[in-house]
């Protein structure tokens, strides 16, 4: 898949939260998403970049402008180095959470895109894929 | 510390959130609020989020948990001006939202915690004869 442009954001801190959404945004309007595909991938962000900062211990988002013919689309890679997670099947269940937060996360992420892969084992680490095309 | 600001109005506590929140800001404004609910009595809450571009899980958890503890604290929450992109997000990340009343603008909002003033002072007359 041609990738036209890529960088990466640190996400360590809440305030990396909020500026990883903010590059997200700009990246869909270059784009031109539709406001709502926008606000899907915006949120989708949010939710993994918290994943990150919370559980992760911290990593980075990479994210990518992909051409596929016509077809545009915004690939984000979210990885952490933190302790993984044991059991993917259940992290994917709405409500299921390790930590205090409502447990939409991943799941909800994962309705907001078009394109999801998660790869976690303890230990390793934890990398989420979204694609949103548009 | 930055802080959102909460303005009196009457019976009621009006807020408008106009930046993108990170989630610090987003605790101490649940703090801020119920203890302003506590300090002036106020009988209503009222949030403007029209300058939201965004509500994730946490920042809507952060509004349903200001309308159930002003509830506790026997104030009434409306929250308005939500952007249509956010609430067919919203939904589809799995939030509801339930017991969170909503309004679409300021003036409907208002109205809204009004008429329940109204009503609530209608009822303890009754009571009272």
């Amino acid at each position: 898949m041609p990738i036209t442009k890529t960088d990466a954001v640190p996400v360590r801190t809440e305030h990396d939260i909020v500026l990883a959404r903010q590059q997200v945004r700009k990246l869909t309007q270059e784009l031109a998403f539709g406001l709502v595909d926008q606000t899907k991938m915006v949120t989708a962000a949010s939710e993994l970049a918290r994943n990150a900062v919370i559980y992760g211990g911290g990593g980075t988002m990479r994210w990518e402008v992909l051409a596929d013919g016509a077809r545009r689309g915004l690939r984000l890679h979210f990885v952490d180095e933190g302790p993984g997670i044991p059991d993917l099947a259940q992290a994917l269940t709405d409500g299921w959470t390790s930590g205090s937060g409502m447990g939409l996360g991943l799941s909800g992420a994962k309705r907001l895109v078009n394109e999801f892969e998660l790869d976690s084992a303890p230990g390793r680490g934890t990398r989420v894929t979204v694609t949103r095309w548009k | 510390m930055d802080r959102i600001p909460i303005l009196r109005m009457g019976d009621f506590l009006l807020v408008t959130i106009q930046v993108d929140m990170h989630d610090q800001l987003a605790l101490t404004l649940q703090d801020d609020l119920t203890a302003a609910i506590q300090r002036t009595g106020a009988k209503g809450v009222l949030i403007d989020i029209s300058a939201l571009e965004m509500v994730d899980s946490f920042i809507g958890r952060m509004i349903a948990n200001i309308s159930r503890m002003a509830r506790i604290l026997d104030a009434r929450t409306v929250v308005v001006g939500m952007r249509p992109a956010v609430a067919i997000t919203l939904v589809e990340l799995g939030l509801s939202l339930a017991g969170v009343d909503t309004a679409l603008d300021v003036e409907r909002g208002m109205r809204r915690l009004r008429d329940a003033l109204d009503e609530a002072g209608v009822a303890s007359a009754d009571h009272e004869d």
